[in-house]
């Protein structure tokens, strides 16, 4: 294992950021830590950066205990989500610097800043200076500048925050084919979701200083652990007293097979090729269906529309109130027969 | 921009313009043309005087090495202040801001108190070990410094923190030590902060007169900075010399304040 993260706990005055976290980051591959603002997950890379310290724990790369290591002596490339380009300095010496502190030979020291520069597609900018860049070159700048040193693990704090949505899914989908050519463990902490699902080899979920869940995509997706994680990484509704996606809510006009919750479309929303519906339940609650719109045309289903309601069989299901989560294996009106 | 009426517009820059103008360029005009009045000659001779010589160059000692050890205490203190916590932080940046409200007539005071010959608390002590402070150069530097002490701080603080610390963790993560990262990225992104503090102690102690004249033995040739001799000469009824002096002080604070202007690039980092 790459990074071992063991027993991490780091408190602000009362307020507990990080709360006996033990969790073990894979070698080469790109794991994110996910989850909400506030949550403990920039604390926690920090820590591994060596940043900041633990109030208890220990932390350990490539088998080394790098607890009381500072960070220059951990071999990490760090990226902030300002960017942090040294502004005095250009882009090419930027990049240098790293190499520049341990003394290499200034040959030595060209040659790998054109080739980083040229791996960033940043070649043309090596004189200009970091205020003449746009945030995503910026953000370039700093990855290559972090890769400089050849660091034993890559470390990203919300790398794409500070840019607007298209640049991001660019650099998203950039850094994703980036790890595939360098192979550096790398780790990176995003509160989007949709980011941490498209890029990464391994999520672990944290909220509250917690570890909730850690897995593939996939897993996280189909197998949620508790409702929290559920919620968190994608659109959740309310059906029967169980939290469900809401394209696994089936819809049927009325009158239908029994077992099914009667409720009236009250809202319809196309977005994109997909349509979302609003549908209030006899008893008044709103409960959201997506589906294609081919289907809702198939279905003859319009605003309006009284329609039946079930959860589809085979879908994940978290009881409302929390607990353990279940999927369904049997049509509700089977289960309830 | 906030839109103001026409009118309103005009007497505000009149006012504006007023203002500096009756209290600082006519008054600073009249001293230059009571200077040149009796010919360019006569300002000259003043210059060749000996005393005034000694004067000038004792203002330039004086006002150096409390500039430099202004730079040095003033950058640390700084950098202390905004990266660091420490029990009596909050002392120390109140205690930083006191040269500034007390007169510079007490802080005078309170060095020969503490360092004079006879009966202050160190005086003696130092004496005996061939150091003496008042009535001597030395004391002259430390009333100097005290009084220009939180010029440098008080450009490199505010700068310090809104640069914030990123940078220098960047340069810690990519494997500098503190020297390191205080050389090649803190230093370098408070330049400007620095200079302009540096420029403005350099002005400030090259015109310091208070706390200088309590210290100072007043005696010429000895212990008269530039400022003292200005007085010297006008009690002593040489008005066209005092003059001639003030008149080189006030070039020297508009040739530092023009400096900075030209060093400054035109957008701000």
């Amino acid at each position: 294992m790459s990074i071992d993260i063991t027993g991490v706990t780091k408190r602000f005055g009362d307020f507990v950021a990080l709360d006996d976290v033990n969790v073990s980051i894979p070698t080469g591959q790109l794991t994110a830590l996910l989850g909400p603002s506030g949550g403990g997950k920039s604390t926690l890379l920090r820590i591994i950066a060596g940043l900041d310290k633990a109030d208890a724990g220990t932390i350990s790369i490539e088998g080394q205990d790098a607890t009381k290591l500072p960070p220059q002596k951990r071999n990490v490339g760090f990226v902030f989500q300002h960017y942090a380009v040294f502004k005095h300095m250009s882009v090419a010496k930027n990049v240098a610097f790293g190499l520049e502190i341990r003394k290499r030979p200034k040959a030595e020291v060209k040659q790998r800043v054109e080739e980083l520069l040229g791996l960033v597609h940043l070649s043309q900018f090596s004189a200009r200076m970091p205020s003449q860049l746009s945030g995503g070159q910026r953000q370039r700048m700093a990855l290559a500048r972090a890769l400089a040193v050849e660091p034993t693990v890559l470390l990203l704090d919300e790398p794409f925050g500070a840019l607007d949505a298209k640049v991001r899914k660019e650099l998203r989908d950039w850094l994703r084919r980036l790890h595939d050519e360098v192979h550096v463990t790398t780790v990176f902490v995003t509160h989007d979701q949709e980011e941490a699902l498209e890029v990464a080899d391994e999520i672990v979920v944290i909220n509250e200083g917690r570890v909730e869940q850690i897995g593939s995509p996939e897993q996280l997706y189909d197998e949620p652990a508790n409702d929290f994680v559920m919620r968190f990484l994608g659109e959740v509704t309310e059906l029967d007293g169980k939290i469900v996606r809401p394209h696994d809510v089936d819809v049927a006009l009325q009158p239908a097979a029994p077992g099914g919750t009667p409720a009236t479309v009250t809202r319809v929303l196309r977005v994109g090729f997909e349509v979302k519906l609003t549908v209030t339940t006899d008893a008044g609650q709103d409960v959201v269906v997506t589906m294609t719109r081919s289907h809702m045309r198939s279905l003859g289903v319009e605003e309006g529309s009284k329609v039946s309601l079930t959860v589809a069989p085979g879908a994940v299901a978290v009881p409302a109130t929390g607990g353990v989560p279940t999927t369904l294996d049997e049509t509700p009106a089977a289960a309830a027969g | 921009m906030v839109k103001v009426s026409a009118p309103a517009k005009w007497t505000l820059r009149l006012l504006a313009v007023g203002y500096v103008f009756f209290l600082v360029a006519w008054p600073t005009g009249l001293l230059a043309y009571r200077t040149f009045e009796d010919g360019l000659s006569s300002v000259l001779d003043t210059f060749q005087e000996p005393d005034v010589q000694a004067a000038l160059k004792l203002t330039a000692e004086v006002a150096i090495i409390a500039v430099v050890i202004n730079l040095v205490f003033g950058v640390t203190i700084s950098i202390l202040l905004v990266r660091y916590e420490f029990p009596g932080k909050r002392a120390l940046s109140a205690m930083v801001d006191v040269p500034l409200s007390v007169s510079p007539v007490v802080v005078g005071l309170a060095l020969v108190l503490v360092y004079n010959g006879r009966d202050g608390w160190f005086g003696p002590g130092l004496e005996e070990n061939g150091v003496i402070v008042i009535f001597n150069t030395p004391g002259l530097v430390m009333a100097t410094c005290f009084v220009a002490l939180p010029l440098v701080i008080r450009e490199v603080v505010p700068t310090l923190h809104e640069i914030g610390d990123d940078q220098e963790q960047a340069a810690r993560s990519l494997g500098a030590n503190a020297p390191q990262t205080f050389w090649r990225i803190t230093l370098p992104s408070i330049k400007w902060a620095v200079v302009y503090g540096v420029v403005l102690s350099l002005a400030r102690s090259v015109g310091e007169f208070g706390a200088v004249k309590v210290v100072s033995s007043n005696l010429r040739g000895k212990d008269l900075t530039a400022t003292l001799m200005v007085e010297n000469k006008y009690q002593n009824f040489a008005q066209e010399q005092a003059y001639a002096i003030a008149f080189l002080l006030v070039l020297i604070s508009i040739a530092c304040l023009v400096v900075v202007a030209l060093l400054r690039p035109k957008t701000d980092d």
